[in-house]
């Protein structure tokens, strides 16, 4: 990758830079979900790795954190849009050497960023942790390059309507930057109180709504048709998937502050956009589900339609989670509990994580033109990651209705966190088993490149058969 | 270029909606609630925590640097006399920032603004001569409003005076505490937020609107796995078992699952001797395995570790 830095754009291959993001989004997905299980570890046995700044839970749990947003998630679609938008618009990436440096900017910007966080130098504001420094960084060198490319490959595209997937992409790219911008606005020009606590959350639901589901779902709509043949079932509940995303999910922020002091008008109008979540995450499975037809074999048999489903299939319970822990009826039982962690698991690693793992299969091997290496390591990883998971979310969500009859029967707080112990335990072995079926992925993709069959041109790699 | 010839109308019904959501969101909730006037809450932890605690540029590395010191004051800095009632006074040595509400007296709202500047003259404090603060009464339209008092320009006391009388027990270092709260990551396991719906009986009071005006960041916390911090000064106010609880909280609640902060010790103990971390951790083991009757003596921090802003911080929280 490094030798086509200074080459001339015309000298680079074509899906270089995606490659380049495909890797290092494993990489950072290892990273990532490794703290993970280190940092639950530490939940669980208090002891462990004791006495030191740098593996203090403290310093760690916002590492663990960004390195999966910013590192596997965020750069994993950056490698989607990379060959998809160009594929969607028949042409070429409008320029290989500005993805490539793009890459490489967020690289060394997030491991600076990272190296920040754990020491310990934070903004002490939730998912906007990074120093206002870090945040202009990420916003200059990182989000404006990647999106300029992609802005500049659909416009130069040489089909005459825009497919869904690129509605998405260019959209949340743009609805991304301005999200970064004011959401870090605090930082930047010094908000303090009540805007400040509000502006961190209104980052945070932010970047999830009109970022990480918008784009995950745009990839599905790409990889689905794609891959079983079939043409998506309904272009207009694509619409109605888009615009309900733009108008719904940028308004509910404040329903992640509902039991704090926030001008009551907001809070209910929050929660009742909250519920309306529910048009475009409908909208969504319902469209993938339809698009499926008569090619439900490929849940079994291929690896990313099974991930790609799964993830939709997520993405029910996720968005009826969604739309309803945030009414007032049910959020004060389970507000602040591990009932959100194990939610928040369920968006990241559940939903998004596996329509992001499907993309990143398939851009691999279609543009390496080399078929997975190993069908089996494949299989391993994505029931790895659905067992531990599923044992993560379980236990989180018990956890979580402990700790909220705890909270509502005044248990003494300490009886709470002896009857979270089981699921503390069960958290950290979900977390590893996770974390070891990505680094038999890493490992897989690393010999897909290194020893694949060649897909010849106009094939999909799932069309050839095994030689092995 | 193919451009967005047929998407002339999609794109203006999407910077419509975009905008019209981005109206709701920012512009209504940012105008209301600057129109909420400061609580004495939020005067006193402004004052007490100094301008951001989290990173900036006067303290990047987040080690307490640049902050304000609280000080209980018995005499009067000036005559040295005794005083009828001990009051808490804020010093801002020289170079000290000062907290948004006074390089931003409108961040105050309204009634605590218009005292502060009239009858606290906030204004008049300069960061290269240092200034005295001190949370007053006064009334707005008829009504008894806490303001911020300049003592500087009120009293005639500089940091200087107030630093002559101050004893070191006087003296909080809550600023830096409340960076090191922020650095060590209390805030992801403690909130400082007492729910609205169920928290009264446990945890205290929940906050109000006014509660946070000028105190950046407010890191109120979302995972709750221990408990609510907000109002910890009032029901546990002993230096001795805080002190023992961070070392290692083990010591003192044998199921807790908080990390041990004895690395915010330093190097050296109050004695100024080098604290032996390794002896003490081989003694605690042998305590856990029965070997030891007693657990190992948790050593006194230096007046100037980390620690002691931390549980000073800690005390503050009423």
């Amino acid at each position: 990758m490094f030798k086509y830095l200074f080459a001339k754009n015309e000298d680079i291959p074509a899906g270089s830079a995606a490659v380049f993001f495909g890797f290092s989004a494993i990489v950072w997905f290892v990273i990532g979900t490794g703290l993970g299980s280190f940092n639950a570890a530490k939940l669980a046995f208090p002891d462990f790795v004791t006495g030191n700044m740098y593996f203090a839970f403290g310093h760690m749990r916002q590492v663990h954190v960004h390195a999966v947003i910013f590192g596997w998630i965020s750069m994993a679609f950056a490698m989607a849009m990379m060959y998809i938008a160009p594929a969607l618009g028949n042409n070429k990436l409008w320029s290989e050497k500005l993805g490539l440096w793009n890459c490489m900017f967020w690289n060394v910007g997030l491991a600076l960023g990272l190296t920040v966080l754990w020491a310990g130098i934070t903004s002490g504001r939730e998912y906007s942790d990074f120093p206002w420094p870090i945040d202009l960084y990420l916003a200059v060198f990182v989000f404006i390059p990647l999106a300029l490319n992609v802005w500049m490959t659909v416009l130069n595209r040489k089909t005459q309507g825009i497919y869904t997937t690129n509605w998405f992409f260019i959209a949340s790219l743009f609805m991304v930057i301005i999200v970064f911008l004011v959401g870090n606005s605090p930082e930047f020009f010094h908000l303090s109180g009540l805007t400040e606590a509000y502006l961190t959350w209104w980052f945070a639901h932010n970047v999830l709504g009109l970022w990480i589901t918008p784009v995950a779902a745009a990839i599905a709509y790409y990889t689905v048709p794609k891959v079983t043949g079939n043409p998506l079932y309904s272009h207009r509940i694509g619409h109605l998937h888009f615009w309900s995303v733009v108008v719904f999910y940028s308004t509910p922020a404040a329903h992640h502050l509902m039991s704090a002091p926030l001008p009551e008008w907001l809070k209910s109008f929050a929660s009742v956009e909250g519920v309306l979540i529910l048009v475009p995450a409908i909208a969504f499975v319902s469209n993938i589900m339809l698009t499926m037809k008569g090619k439900w074999y490929m849940f079994v048999e291929n690896i990313e339609i099974r991930f790609t489903i799964t993830g939709c299939l997520m993405a029910i319970p996720l968005n009826m989670q969604g739309g309803f822990q945030q009414t007032r009826a049910i959020n004060w039982y389970i507000h602040g509990t591990g009932w959100i962690v194990a939610h928040a698991h369920l968006a990241l690693l559940g939903f998004s994580t596996f329509l992001e793992g499907a993309a990143v299969y398939l851009g691999l091997q279609t543009i390496m033109r080399r078929k997975l290496y190993s069908l089996t390591l494949a299989n391993m990883h994505f029931w790895l990651l659905l067992i531990g998971f599923t044992i993560y979310w379980v236990s989180m969500t018990i956890a979580g209705l402990i700790q909220g009859a705890g909270k509502i029967y005044e248990v003494p707080y300490i009886d709470v966190v002896i009857a979270e112990h089981p699921y503390m335990i069960a958290r950290w072995i979900g977390g590893t088993l996770v974390f070891v079926g990505n680094v038999l992925w890493l490992y897989n993709m690393w010999m897909t490149a290194r020893k694949g069959t060649e897909v010849p041109v106009g094939r999909m790699p799932h069309e050839l058969s095994y030689e092995r | 270029m193919a451009g967005f010839r047929e998407y002339k109308v999609g794109t203006r019904i999407f910077a419509l909606a975009l905008g019209g959501s981005m109206c709701i969101t920012l512009l209504f909730p940012a105008s209301d609630m600057s129109k909420v006037s400061a609580t004495d809450m939020a005067l006193e932890k402004q004052l007490s925590a100094g301008r951001e605690t989290g990173f900036n540029l006067d303290d990047p590395f987040l080690q307490g640097w640049n902050k304000p010191l609280g000080v209980e004051l018995t005499v009067d800095p000036k005559t040295n006399q005794p005083m009828a009632t001990a009051m808490t006074v804020y010093v801002y040595q020289k170079g000290t920032p000062f907290p948004s509400g006074i390089l931003h007296p409108r961040v105050l709202g309204a009634g605590v603004q218009e005292l502060s500047v009239e009858q606290g003259h906030i204004v008049d404090a300069k960061k290269d001569a240092g200034a005295v603060f001190a949370i007053s009464k006064g009334v707005y339209n008829g009504q008894q409003v806490s303001y911020i008092d300049n003592l500087t320009a009120t009293k005639g006391w500089t940091p200087d005076d107030v630093m002559h009388v101050a004893k070191d027990s006087d003296i909080s270092e809550a600023g830096k505490g409340k960076t090191m709260f922020v650095r060590e990551g209390c805030w992801w396991c403690h909130t400082l937020l007492p729910e609205q719906t169920q928290d009264w009986q446990v945890f205290g009071a929940p906050p109000m609107l006014g509660d946070f005006n000028g105190e950046s960041p407010t890191a109120f916390g979302s995972d709750r796995k221990a408990p609510d911090l907000l109002h910890v000064g009032s029901r546990n106010s002993s230096r001795e078992w805080m002190m023992m609880h961070f070392f290692n909280p083990r010591l003192v609640q044998p199921h807790s699952i908080m990390p041990r902060y004895d690395y915010l010790w330093g190097d050296k103990d109050a004695s100024g001797q080098a604290i032996d971390f390794a002896k003490w951790r081989a003694e605690y083991d042998e305590y856990r395995e029965g070997k030891r009757v007693n657990p190992p003596e948790v050593p006194s921090y230096a007046s100037n570790s980390e620690i002691r802003g931390l549980i000073d911080f800690m005390l503050s929280l009423k």
